[in-house]
């Protein structure tokens, strides 16, 4: 068994405006937030269920339903769409057999876009959880996935 | 023909970012020195004197805001620096964190000097987890050997929104809320972190500091052009052959940076556009590349400096595809929290998408560019008020791809 998830908030308590540092940390220990990570963290913070949940569904990192394991982003932004994020997109889609929004039946990957990551030097770009890999094409898919296998 | 010149960028290359001690063999850490030993209005004086301006993209005059916090009286007083670095094709916040974080530092620690502020915070957008520990080594190395005295700083992640580059709706975010900006003024050197007195300040800026402490004021007012004096990092993508980032001083033109730096287009194909700023920049047609970048002169041909992100697109581009991307940003990256925003980006969206699969009227492209006016005139934040830039700009300087789109 991993850590309580009161464990994992406990000590950004009395951070002032922590609430999001305990989401991150949330996130770093299961890749989403469970819906009883959020009550807790409400109790914890003495704040509304409803106002946690608000926060956390704010920002586009944080998740509240499950996730895979490794979370693919592909980046959409005006830079890497002309230089061919929608193929890169399009193979991702067929080699992992989903759709964006989507994860794995084995649980494995999530597909979400995303915008730019601010690593413009190579594009396009797409990023493995906090991987960052650069000039991607269609071709190289198969090899930049098979280390995550 | 200006040259490439490094004052933000100065230890690129040149240093150990992890080591502190590297930094201070380059001169590190002496002008926080000598900025303590000034009395805080000279220092302030200095740097106005400078008219270094925000490098966040708006411009404002950094010692003036300065000594709006300065005269503010209050018990607490914060130092933010924004490494939200949320404009697509923008990265040179990152450049400078992950080679020289301890410029940053110093230069933070200078304007808490002069502010009288004892508590900063570095908000760093969520796609740099890598940076977050090197900026917490580089801030316990400085502690460590006493550099920041009694000044403490926190480092925060975002967590993927583009508003919360927007000063306020950062703030908001530090406090641990949504992200959502407040209504301004009151203007954060008054009223801004937990209401108190904030300095927020990109990281462009505060890197300046340190040398402008060093060398004087009247050393960089005299570097580019004069009312927007220093240099100016940007970052080249799209059709061009350098992708890659240049600092130059602020009386380069368009077209320097984008034959001279950027080494031109590649493949003999012909210029068609470049947008400067980052998405919400405008696009600007070839006869107006003899602008120089310096903030006023971009603003006097309707386009922005911006982040200084430069998008290069050749003759073969689909320029109203590429904005129609464009438009699907905004509508995302819209908080929701006023109607001419949250609506106009969707609206915006929506027939600019129609026009772009080829079922757009000219009723369309007027409907879409009233719409652009009043949202850049009603819309609470900077987003909303710049999200029609790209389209109301190419509307204006491209209107035949526009044309040759519709049924
Ligand atoms: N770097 C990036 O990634 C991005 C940059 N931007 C840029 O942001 C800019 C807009 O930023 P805003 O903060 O909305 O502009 P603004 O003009 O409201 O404020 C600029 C700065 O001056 C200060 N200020 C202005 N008037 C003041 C007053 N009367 N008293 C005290 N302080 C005052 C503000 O507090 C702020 O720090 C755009 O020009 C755009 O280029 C936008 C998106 C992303
Ligand atoms: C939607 C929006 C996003 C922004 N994003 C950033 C950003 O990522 N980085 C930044 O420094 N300023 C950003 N700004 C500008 C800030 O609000 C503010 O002007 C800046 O941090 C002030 O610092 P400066 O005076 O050093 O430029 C943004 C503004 C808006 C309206
Ligand atoms: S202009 Fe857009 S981003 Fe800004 S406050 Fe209004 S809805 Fe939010
Ligand atoms: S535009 Fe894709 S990483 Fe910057």
């Amino acid at each position: 068994m991993g850590k309580s998830y009161a464990e994992i908030i406990m000590p950004y308590k009395d951070k002032k405006g922590g609430l999001i540092e305990a989401f991150h940390a949330l996130q770093r220990e299961f890749n989403y937030i469970p819906e009883e990570a959020l009550k807790e963290a409400a109790r914890i913070f003495k704040i509304p269920e409803s106002k946690a949940y608000g926060v956390a569904t704010f920002y586009s990192h944080f998740s509240v339903e499950k996730r895979g394991k490794y979370i693919i982003r592909m980046c959409e932004s005006a830079p890497c769409h002309v230089a061919g994020a929608g193929e890169v997109l399009k193979a991702l889609e067929q080699y992992l057999g989903i759709k964006v929004g989507e994860t794995t039946p084995d649980g494995k990957f999530t597909l979400e876009l995303c915008e730019c990551v601010g690593q413009c030097q190579a594009i396009p770009v797409i990023t493995i959880n906090d991987d960052v890999v650069l000039s991607v094409s269609p071709e190289r898919i198969p090899e930049i996935l098979k280390k995550y296998e | 023909m200006a040259e490439e010149m490094r004052i933000v960028l100065r230890n690129y290359g040149k240093i150990d970012p992890l080591k502190i001690d590297d930094y201070i063999a380059q001169g590190g850490y002496k002008a926080l020195e000598k900025a303590r030993s000034m009395d805080r209005e000279t220092l302030i004086e200095e740097v106005k004197k400078s008219k270094l301006r925000g490098r966040g993209g708006a411009g404002f005059n950094c010692g003036q805001k300065w000594s709006f916090a300065y005269q503010a009286q209050a018990d607490q007083k914060y130092v933010v620096c924004n490494a939200d670095e949320g404009e697509p094709g923008t990265y040179k916040d990152r450049l400078i964190m992950e080679n020289d974080p301890h410029t940053l530092i110093e230069g933070m620690a200078i304007c808490a000097y002069a502010i009288g502020a004892t508590k900063g915070y570095i908000y760093c957008r969520g796609e740099y987890p890598h940076l977050v520990g090197i900026l917490n080594t580089a801030i316990s190395q400085a502690k460590e050997k006493g550099f920041l005295k009694d000044f403490d700083i926190e480092v925060r992640s975002g967590a993927g929104a583009y508003v919360c580059g927007e000063e306020t709706a950062l703030i908001e975010s530090i406090e641990g809320k949504r992200g959502e900006p407040r209504f301004k003024p009151p203007y954060p050197p008054s009223e801004g972190l937990w209401g108190k007195p904030t300095i927020v300040n990109n990281v462009e800026t505060f890197a300046n500091i340190p040398v402008i402490v060093e060398k004087g004021a009247d050393w960089y007012a005299s570097i580019g052009v004069p009312s927007y004096p220093g240099t100016k990092v940007f970052t080249l993508t799209g059709d061009i052959n350098n992708k890659t980032f240049f600092e130059v001083p602020t009386n380069t033109t368009i077209r320097e940076l984008i034959y001279k730096y950027g080494g031109g287009i590649p493949g003999g194909k012909k210029f068609k556009a470049v947008q400067i700023g980052g998405t919400s920049g405008a696009f600007i047609p070839e006869e107006l590349l003899d602008t120089p970048v310096a903030f006023d002169n971009m603003a006097a041909i309707g386009a922005t400096l911006g982040s200084g992100a430069v998008f290069v697109l050749d003759e073969t581009r689909d320029i109203v595809d590429v904005v129609t991307r464009i438009a699907k940003f905004f509508e995302h990256e819209s908080c929701g929290k006023c109607a001419p925003c949250r609506e106009g980006t969707a609206r915006m969206y929506e027939i600019m998408s129609k026009i772009n699969s080829g079922k757009g009227t000219t009723k369309d492209i007027e409907t879409i560019s009233r719409l652009g006016r009043v949202m850049s005139c009603s819309c609470l934040c900077g987003l909303g008020q710049a999200a029609p830039a790209p389209v109301l700009t190419t509307i204006q300087h491209f209107k035949a791809d526009y044309h040759a789109k519709l049924v």
